[in-house]
């Protein structure tokens, strides 16, 4: 009441004083979030602006259509990257969801040292993909790793070298990928497991189902929006995927284990086409939206019924 | 409750959780392991072995003497940068995300939604949508290839993540408690001060370990606005593969690998809850 009086008698002075006086509360509020979200949209936006320039070793303006796109799809480099995105997304998702899930489900059953093990199969995601991905590259690389020390302990025969292997590098990737994030999976399962509510699965074991069948039935259906989650998650580390690829096979052998990232990087900064580096970077976006659309849109639901419910 | 009784079924469980315990750790046995071998032994069998007699030397190698390029410090540089770079980018972040959060959940101001939507979006944009304008800006301000360039990017990227963590923390205090001290005369920062900040050490932390893990863990940007002796260890790690390709040296770039990872790993072993939450956090909302 009394603030607002001597606004009244004096509304210039005493409205500059209040803002001198939560000037710092001001920055303090206003610079980090708009600077980050600034930096977010213009940032982007710039660089769809630079997709559509002749740009190549400088960005230089001009509007060259879709010519950018157009080149960048018809590349060998980005076909190869896009069908590897394609078997490397699902391949890793599905292995990393069912192992998660597997892991998730033994640690359940209330076995000892649940702590430390859990601890084992969460520490990869602690330690940068560089170095899990150069460990990865020794333990595969036939002349080295486990085909040189199954031959050494006399099995001649056996065969391992999908490294080197341009059918089957990009499997490499996959196995180096599940064995790091698998345990992120099993995170999220592990806390869905165990806000199951005990009433139900006491109902379920007095109408006589056995623990299968109590997890087949009862448990893993109510998981369901976690599974979702880790899939939409894991999607979204596989389209980005850059530091392992680079340390475990930098793309190669030739270009059998090219990912967009890498092309992007390729293009940006080692052939010096920025236009299409921008473009095939806007073209990792849109596959991005691909999956964070549907997503979005399914959360949206899923909130407005738990709200109506 | 608890079901102590041996059966089969128990026995099978441990099995297959011991087995796949093994496998986990086995990367990380292998490369302890071959950094405690000379390059000959290695070279000799494969990487999978037992040291025959300990090689200490190599991690006083990978530390100091090794070369990558021309000049030959080893590693010890690197990790001067990547702790040069994290610390700071850390600090900083937290401290300007713990703010923003308090003032974008509790203290409320117009458009704070809108605000707090775009920055969360940081999340799910690729980092490569943002390469070629950081690159533009870093030479245009002068920053790049230095240090001080690498802190400002992970700062203000970072905050994606700091004011997600705090402002999901902030937004379970009570408004009731904002409200009395702002009729008592609070301002913002009295407010953070004296009631925000000692009810945050839990998200502060969890906050704290996620920043550190994800900047020293950070390569792509580093090896993009970086060269030579200003990069980060990740970056320098991919160098030294490719300078020492010819001619293996696996136990001294195992050493290497081992220094590298240590700083995240200490972390994580000894905050491993607060890290399992970060990841929940981040993943979940």
């Amino acid at each position: 009441m009394t603030n607002a009086v001597s606004k009244a008698v004096q509304p210039g002075r005493a409205a500059t004083s209040e803002m001198v006086r939560r000037l710092p509360e001001f920055l303090m509020i206003w610079v980090p979030l708009l600077l980050s979200a600034a930096h977010l949209i213009s940032f982007s936006i710039w660089t769809i602006w630079i997709s559509f320039t002749p740009s190549t070793l400088i960005p230089v303006s001009g509007w060259v259509g879709l010519r950018n796109y157009t080149a960048v799809l018809a590349s060998r480099n980005w076909q190869v990257a896009f069908d590897n995105l394609l078997l490397f997304g699902i391949a890793f998702v599905v292995l990393s969801l069912f192992t998660g899930l597997l892991l998730a489900i033994l640690l359940d059953q209330r076995i000892r040292a649940e702590n430390v093990l859990r601890s084992i199969f969460l520490y990869p995601l602690a330690v940068s993909f560089v170095v899990t991905g150069t460990v990865w590259s020794w333990l595969l690389n036939p002349g080295i790793g486990i085909e040189k020390l199954v031959h050494d302990l006399g099995w001649t025969a056996f065969h391992f070298d999908w490294l080197v292997n341009r059918d089957m590098a990009i499997w490499t990737i996959v196995i180096a990928a599940v064995w790091q994030s698998s345990g992120f999976a099993m995170a999220l399962f592990l806390a869905g497991l165990r806000s199951v509510d005990a009433d139900i699965i006491r109902a379920a074991q007095i109408d006589g189902a056995g623990p299968i069948r109590t997890y087949w039935r009862v448990i893993l259906p109510t998981l369901w929006p976690i599974t979702v989650t880790v899939i939409v998650i894991q999607l979204q580390f596989a389209i980005s995927a850059f530091d392992l690829v680079r340390a475990l096979t930098n793309g190669g052998p030739g270009i059998a284990t090219q990912l967009p990232a890498l092309v992007v990087y390729d293009l940006m900064f080692q052939r010096s086409q920025l236009g299409r580096g921008a473009a095939a970077a806007v073209l990792m976006l849109l596959i991005l939206l691909a999956v964070l659309l549907p997503y979005a849109a399914w959360r949206y639901v899923q909130r407005r019924q738990s709200t109506h419910a | 409750m608890r079901d102590q009784s041996f059966a089969p079924g128990r026995a099978l469980i441990y099995l297959v959780v011991s087995l796949l315990a093994a496998a986990w750790l086995a990367p990380l046995v292998v490369v302890i392991l071959n950094s405690l071998r000379t390059n000959e032994e290695i070279a000799q069998g494969s990487m999978i072995g037992w040291p025959q007699h300990l090689a200490w030397s190599n991690y006083a190698i990978a530390w100091s003497g090794f070369c990558v390029a021309e000049t030959c410090n080893g590693i010890r540089p690197y990790m001067l940068n990547s702790a040069l770079v994290t610390i700071p980018a850390t600090i900083l972040s937290t401290l300007l995300g713990a703010v923003a959060g308090y003032a974008v959940s509790l203290w409320r101001f117009r458009g704070d939604n809108w605000i707090y939507g775009i920055v969360t979006l940081g999340l799910f944009l690729p980092q490569q949508m943002r390469l070629l304008p950081w690159t533009i800006v870093l030479r245009d301000i002068g920053l790049i290839n230095s240090l001080t360039g690498l802190v400002l990017i992970h700062t203000i990227q970072g905050l994606s993540f700091t004011v997600l963590f705090c402002r999901n923390y902030y937004v379970a205090i009570p408004h009731e408690l904002i409200r009395a001290a702002r009729i008592d005369g609070a301002g913002f920062f009295r407010i953070f001060w004296r009631i925000i900040l000692p009810l945050s050490p839990p998200i502060l932390i969890v906050t704290v370990i996620w920043q550190f893990t994800h900047i020293w863990n950070e390569f792509l940007y580093g090896v993009t606005f970086t060269t030579g002796q200003q990069q980060p260890v990740t970056a320098a790690l991919i160098a030294l593969s490719a300078a020492v390709a010819d001619i293996p040296k696996h136990g001294v770039q195992s050493a290497a690998v081992i220094i590298a990872a240590l700083p995240t790993l200490l972390v994580y072993l000894l905050g491993g809850r607060y890290f399992v939450r970060g990841l929940t956090a981040g993943a979940v909302k």
